[in-house]
């Protein structure tokens, strides 16, 4: 994969603003940004979330999610991209995910930016838990996410 | 040797989140692998380890039950991944 795609799985807090710049700077070609980022909520499932703590594979989970930028970029025209993954323990509120990609259009931005965080839910390895007033509790995983990556196989 | 790690909440049910231990023949399947792992550490491993969901990786990618194991694999044991 290019220079211009990175990705980094850390327990600190990331600013949006200095990544889009930094996309921005790689290339004069850049014409469109598109970018998700993830929060943390502070009711899941009916229930208050007081502390979410992500767990991951160290490895697996940087090669998983650069196999998905390097799909994304054999089907989209893209100039850069970079995903950022929080682990460790997290608040309602906190910011948990970035993904960035850049390109000549937004239309190619758009698609792949839905389609690296959809891939990114389904297959990179991290597990959430939450702790409720009831106690701690493994999130599990959610049909919908798998539909989402479903829809990019046609 | 291999390496067999577990996450999550495999790692909590089985309470261990690492193994060092010698293959016992070879070639060996990852289906005969876990038997073997149920058959040498607890028979109540065998629920938690030979359900449906659970994924497999091999060397950080993943594998079904057909795959042969090799000498100085990394097996990883984990349940659907939640990130994101």
């Amino acid at each position: 994969m290019s220079a211009n795609f990175s990705v980094s799985v850390q327990q600190q807090d990331f600013d949006v603003s200095a990544e889009l710049a930094l996309l921005r700077q790689q290339s004069h070609e850049v014409g469109a940004i598109a970018n998700f980022v993830g929060v943390v909520r502070d009711i899941n499932d009916d229930q208050k979330v007081a502390t979410l703590e992500l767990e991951h594979y160290p490895g697996m989970t940087e090669k998983s999610i650069s196999d998905i930028m390097a799909q994304a970029t054999e089907r989209w025209q893209l100039l850069g991209g970079r995903v950022i993954h929080r682990i460790g323990k997290l608040a309602p509120g906190d910011q948990i995910v970035l993904v960035a990609v850049s390109s000549q259009h937004r239309g190619e931005a758009f698609a792949a930016c839905e389609f690296i965080m959809d891939y990114l839910k389904t297959r990179a390895p991290f597990w959430k838990k939450e702790l409720t007033p009831d106690g701690e509790r493994w999130v599990d995983a959610r049909d919908s996410d798998h539909c989402a990556a479903d829809r990019w196989r046609e | 040797m291999v390496t067999v790690l577990f996450f999550a909440r495999i790692r909590e049910q089985l309470g261990v989140d690492r193994l060092s231990m010698a293959l016992p023949y070879q070639p060996i399947s990852l289906s005969q692998f876990k038997q073997h792992l149920v058959d040498s550490h607890n028979p109540d491993w065998s629920n938690i380890l030979m359900a449906d969901n659970v994924i497999k990786a091999v060397n950080q990618d993943v594998v079904d039950d057909n795959h042969s194991l090799t000498e100085g694999d990394e097996i990883a044991f984990f349940p659907p991944v939640t990130g994101g």
